[in-house]
Formats: C-alpha cells, structure tokens, sequence
C-alpha cells in the first residue's frame, strides 16, 4: 500500500443529459417546475424519466499507480480520459467509488490557466504561480529560473497580450514546468507551440519523469506515450480497457480499429451523409491490410440531399508518431465542382511507401468558404502495413525495429567509403 | 507526505486543511483584480474618490436641498456619505462576488482550488475601495471639523457586519449564478432598488415609527444607522431593534449562503 501513489477503485461519474433544456438550464424552468409541480407531478413523472439520460463518462475503473511510474492514458475522444483527470485534480467529483492520492500532485489540463491579458509577464508568473498552488515564498525563489526557462526575460514587463502566441505559451509552461509535485498529471499540454517548445516541454516531462516523480500523462500522440511511459492505461467508453506495458496497449489499440465497423456520419444542416469510408488495394478488394509499396485507395461513399459547392476534402494518412502524408484539396485545388445525391469519390495513394506498422486514415470535408467544416477532422479508416522486409531488400540485423521507425520511408541510396552504393526503396518491382 | 481522498460526496475534511494552504490566493486573486481595474483608464484609482463624490453631491442636493430631510443637526454631505460608504461596499462587493464565479469560469473547470476563495477575494477588493472612501470621508470630516464621538469605537462591529452581510448575499448569488444566469439581470435590479429603500440618502427615523420594524428587516438599514451612530453621534433615538435585526440577518445570511455554497460547490465544474 505504501508505495502506491494513486489508489483508484470503482470510480465512476454520472452526467445527466436531457435533463437541460435549450442551452441554458434556465431559472424560469425552474420555477415554472415549482408552480406547475403538484399537477405535473402526477401528469409526468415518467416522462420526465424519459427525458433525463444518464451518461457515464467513466465507470468502474480501478488501478493503481505506484510511486515513480510514467503513466500513459490513452483512448478515443469521449472514452472518459478527461473526465478521469479532472476528478484527479479534483476538479469535480465522482459519482461513486473512491480515489486516495498519496503525496503532493499538481495538475496541468491547460497551459497558462489564470493567465491575465491585461497584467504582465512578471505579475502574471506570480498569479499563475500562485493557482496552480505554489506559496509566493516558492515562486520568488524560482522566478529567475521560470524567466530563463520562457525565454522572455526582456518582455517581463509588457502585458501578455501583446505577447504572440509562442510566448505566451513559453511562459505560461516555464511556470508549470517548475511546480515541484510529487504527483504531476498532464493534459495534452504539449498539443501547442512549436516543433523546438515541444520538444523542450517533453524533455522537461522526461527529466520530471526520470527523478522518480509520478506522472500521469493523457495524450493522442503515441510516440510520445511510448517514449514516456511506461505503462499505458486504456479507456475504452468510459471503462477500463486494457492495461499494461505501454508498448503493447498501444499495439492492441491500434489493433482494434481495423476490427470496428466502418465509418459513417451525417451532417443534418448540409443534408449530407458520408455513408461509408472503405479502403481497397490495387486490385479493387477491399481490405485493412496492406504491403509496402501497394497502392492505398481511399473510397468516400456520399449521399448529398442538398447540393454542396465546390467542397474541399482533405485526408491524411497517420502512424502512431503523427501525420505521415496528406491530400488535401486546399493545397492542390481539384475540387469538385459540387456534391449532389449519392456517390463516389476516391483518392489514391500510390506506392505508398511505409513501414510495416499500423496506421489510420483521417478525413476533413469543408464548404466552400474554408471556413465551415461539414464534416470535422476525424479517423474514418484504419489499417495495418504488413510484410517481410527482407522481400523489399532489406538486410538488417534489427528489422524488427522498423515496428518503432519513422514509418515513411522515401527512396534514398547511401554511397559508401569504399565506392560501393545501396538503392533503397519500399517498392516491389525496383529490385 | 500528504494524503487526500476523493469520494463521491463528501470531502469535508480536507476543506479547511486546503484553504489554508491555498489561503495566498485570497491575496493574490484580490491583488489581481485590483491591477487589471483601473488598466488603461486614464483617470485611474481616482474613480474610487469620483464615484462617491458625484454620488454624494447628488444625493445631498436631492435629499437635503430639494427634499429638505432632517439632518439632525450635521452636515447634510456627511451624514450622506456614511451612509454611502457601506452601502457602495455592499452593492459593490455582492455584484463583484456574485459575477466572481462565472467570470473564472476557466479557473474553475481547469483547476482545484477552494472554489470559495474566488468570491471571498472579490470582496476583499471591495474593500479597498471602500478604505479608499473612507480616507474621503475622514478628510471631509476635518474639512467640516467634525469630530466622532467615543462611539466611534464601536465602529468595527459595523465594518465586520457589513462585511459579513456583503459575503453571505455574494455566496449566494455567485453560486445561484453558475447555474442560473438570471442573476445577471437580477443583481442590478437589487443595487438599484436597494439604494432607495435603505437609509442611504436619508435617516432611518425619517421611516414612520409603525413601520421602522419592518424596515429593518433590511439588514442595510442597522449597518447604516450603526455607521452614522458611531462616526456622527446618535442625536436621535438609536434604532437598536434595527441593529439586532441586522446581527441576526447576517448570521442568516452568512450560514446559509456558506452551507448552500458548500452544497452546489462539487458541480460548479460540471455546470459552468
């Protein structure tokens, strides 16, 4: 018990849909309710049930977490990794089940929370310091070190909204990064600033995680799970699903979605229905299994009641790490020239060049002004790269590895010393 | 090493524990507050002295000059200004309080805290101001060399009523306000009318005697006459059935808006 950091056992929470009518639960409502109650109470007692939908955004999760793990949460949107988070951080509280935290935790679920526009860089440190719990004492001892880890020190004193946004989120992390927890849970907090931030955020998160801290880190991105963790935990609808050692939960959620249905999704206010999203190889089968080097061939089933303009359709082709390769109308402009009624609509990815790993295909479809999204960013497929890399001239001692490679790999020849040169590709037919 | 359970329903233990140790944020969100007010304003914390001025010259030609109420034998300004003092305070800190929750929504669903150190700071920053107005007022005093008699005393029972009144009305509406934005419209609906049916431009015994009971059910009524009373002098009958009324009031007041706070606190995050 001793070692145990975090004690989660049937832990649920119970949100009440339905029972809010129009946006706002209005005070009228209410009132009117109290007026009207002893007739309606006879009148509509069940249907009031009706009404009311109970949704639970988690439901008997228990784990343990042991001091000094890395752990990874993983799961769909929607799976209940939020809502896990924020009864963590004591945001809100559970509808049953308990939690027991043992030792000092902070949370992180956004970057430069309290932050003020109006205040500066330095008054802002000290309030941001100051609610993600830090004692004033703490955030004067430290305040040199956060001003050098932003990399601001020369516009301390400018309010933050003239700040872009890389500084924003420069200082608002320094901040973060110097709470010192015994427990740290992190939200997707490296989803922003650049490529160069990022990359010193999960540094930070590494050197965090590598002084024994327990971290608890809830991301989309896979690699950098894999990289921190390593355990993953995955919810699955708001149950616990799987888990284990990072890399293999990861694996197994890759896994399951070539076994879900295919996608579909209606849009109500453009009349348009995405009935389904299948992939099929260069023969025309469909399939979720590929070789390297097939061509991959991406097939949009549509049913448009109205007529939609010129729609911009992008896709984008995503490994474990992140994006691998796109198309995307808004770069190359072939737009059709509208959607109406029912049909088809293909994209092929030739050759694709990857490594036997698992993958997903995300779709996008915009109206014509860019600026309304018809169908948002979303997975609509999934499928695996599979095959023996040997057949493709591979020669490696290691060539499992290539399941935690850069997947993409374009044609490339090395020269070596000695004058000999080596033709790699991931095609069939160059050797 | 420091350990917290968290459980459907109660966390009761840790309450006390937590907002001590968060207790620098009442500063620090008050102090908060206070910088961003008079940002780009050009006037700045002079407002804190213009606004109780205008008000003043206002209600003193309006209710002494036109109306030609009793003063009792004191400067008709004074008397109006020690009325006002805990009434801006009042109307000042409830509004403030009662916006306080919503207006952090995005503290509130992002991060733990004790969600009752939001609007306590907000009245917190009331009070400055009202320090602010009270320099005014001691300033005016010497300017009509007037000086309080010994029951000026008494006059931090009625700074702590008042401050008590202040944040039992604040809780309540800040946590009515999370789920029922009617509190909007509602809040300078009660600032408005409360002006006129408190004692603020006029004395309490202006009010017939038969209704003086009644009237003073309005808790302002004894903090104002007690305001007067200390730093003025009781010429006329004290009121102390109006002052009992206002203790018990903000008693009432504080204990229920604490314990409905306390109730709804656990789903501020869920309903914002």
């Amino acid at each position: 018990m001793s070692d145990a950091a975090i004690t989660i056992e049937n832990l649920g929470k119970r949100y009440t849909i339905g029972h809010q009518r129009g946006v706002d639960e209005g005070m009228r409502h209410v009132i009117e309710g109290a007026i009207r109650a002893p007739l309606a109470r006879l009148r509509s007692s069940r249907q009031k049930r009706l009404q009311d939908v109970d949704f639970w955004a988690l439901k008997n999760v228990s784990c343990q977490i042991k001091r000094g793990e890395v752990v990874g949460i993983i799961g769909r949107n929607g799976a209940g990794k939020s809502t896990l988070l924020k009864i963590l951080s004591r945001i809100t509280v559970p509808t049953e089940g308990r939690v027991h935290i043992n030792g000092r935790i902070a949370s992180l679920l956004e970057v430069g929370t309290g932050f003020h526009q109006e205040l500066t860089g330095r008054e802002n440190i000290f309030l941001n310091g100051a609610i993600l719990g830090m004692t004033r004492e703490e955030i004067v001892r430290k305040f040199d070190e956060i001003v050098e880890f932003s990399e601001i020190a020369e516009f301390l004193d400018t309010p933050v909204k003239r700040y872009s946004s890389g500084m924003y989120v420069r200082l608002a992390f320094a901040v973060a990064a110097h709470l010192d927890p015994e427990i740290l849970i992190i939200d997707e907090v490296l989803a922003v600033g650049d490529a160069s931030f990022q990359k010193k955020c999960l540094g930070k998160m590494g050197s965090f995680a590598q002084s024994g801290k327990t971290v608890l880190f809830v991301s989309h991105n896979m690699e950098a799970v894999r990289d921190l963790c390593q355990r993953a935990v995955w919810l699955k609808d708001g149950r616990l699903n799987q888990d284990g050692k990072s890399e293999d939960i990861i694996e197994s959620y890759f896994n399951s979605f070539s076994d879900t249905l295919s996608f579909s999704c209606t849009n109500p206010d453009y009349g348009l229905t995405i009935r389904k999203v299948l992939l099929r190889n260069d023969r025309g089968q469909e399939s979720s299994q590929f070789h390297p080097g097939d061509d991959l061939i991406v097939e949009i089933s549509y049913d448009a009641q109205k007529r939609i303009e010129r729609p911009i359709i992008a896709l984008g082709v995503l490994g474990t790490g992140g994006s691998c390769f796109t198309s995307n109308m808004l770069l190359d402009g072939h737009r059709p020239s509208f959607l109406e009624g029912a049909g088809v609509l293909t994209c092929t990815f030739r050759a694709i060049p990857l490594l036997p790993q698992n993958y997903t295909v995300k779709m996008r479809l915009q109206a014509a002004n860019v600026k309304d999204v018809i169908v948002p960013y979303q997975e609509v497929a999934s499928f695996s790269v599979v095959g023996d890399l040997s057949e493709y001239g591979y020669k490696g001692d290691f060539l499992t590895w290539a399941l935690r490679s850069t997947p993409v790999v374009i044609p490339y020849e090395w020269r070596l010393p000695d004058g000999t040169t080596a033709r790699v590709a991931l095609t069939r037919n160059t050797f | 090493m420091p350990q917290v359970i968290i459980e459907a329903g109660h966390t009761e233990k840790q309450y006390w524990r937590d907002l001590w140790r968060y207790r620098e944020l009442f500063y620090f969100l008050a102090w908060r507050d206070l910088l961003v007010r008079y940002k780009q304003t050009f006037v700045g914390v002079g407002w804190s002295i213009i606004r109780p001025l205008l008000t003043m010259i206002v209600l003193t030609v309006v209710f002494g000059k036109l109306g030609k109420m009793p003063s009792g034998g004191r400067p008709y300004p004074l008397l109006v200004l020690c009325g006002m003092l805990p009434w801006q305070f009042f109307s000042g800190a409830m509004a403030e309080s009662g916006n306080s929750l919503v207006a952090n929504s995005n503290l509130i669903s992002k991060v733990y805290f004790p969600r009752i150190i939001v609007p306590v700071s907000s009245v917190i920053t009331s009070f400055v101001d009202f320090l602010i107005s009270a320099v005014f007022l001691a300033v005016l005093m010497i300017w009509y060399r007037f000086s309080p008699p010994a029951a000026v005393l008494f006059l931090p029972l009625f700074v702590i009523l008042m401050f008590g009144v202040s944040l039992g009305v604040g809780l309540w509406i800040a946590a009515l306000m999370v789920k029922y934005r009617d509190f909007r419209f509602i809040v300078p609906f009660i600032v408005q009318f409360g002006l006129y049916i408190s004692p603020v431009g006029f004395q309490s015994s202006v009010v017939p005697q038969q209704y003086r009971l009644m009237y003073a059910l309005n808790p302002m009524v004894g903090i104002i006459d007690g305001f007067r009373l200390c730093l003025l002098g009781g010429q006329d009958s004290i009121n102390w059935g109006g002052i009992a009324f206002a203790i018990a009031d903000v008693i009432v007041l504080l204990v229920s808006g604490f314990w409905y706070f306390r109730k709804t606190e656990q789903t501020f995050a869920d309903v914002i």
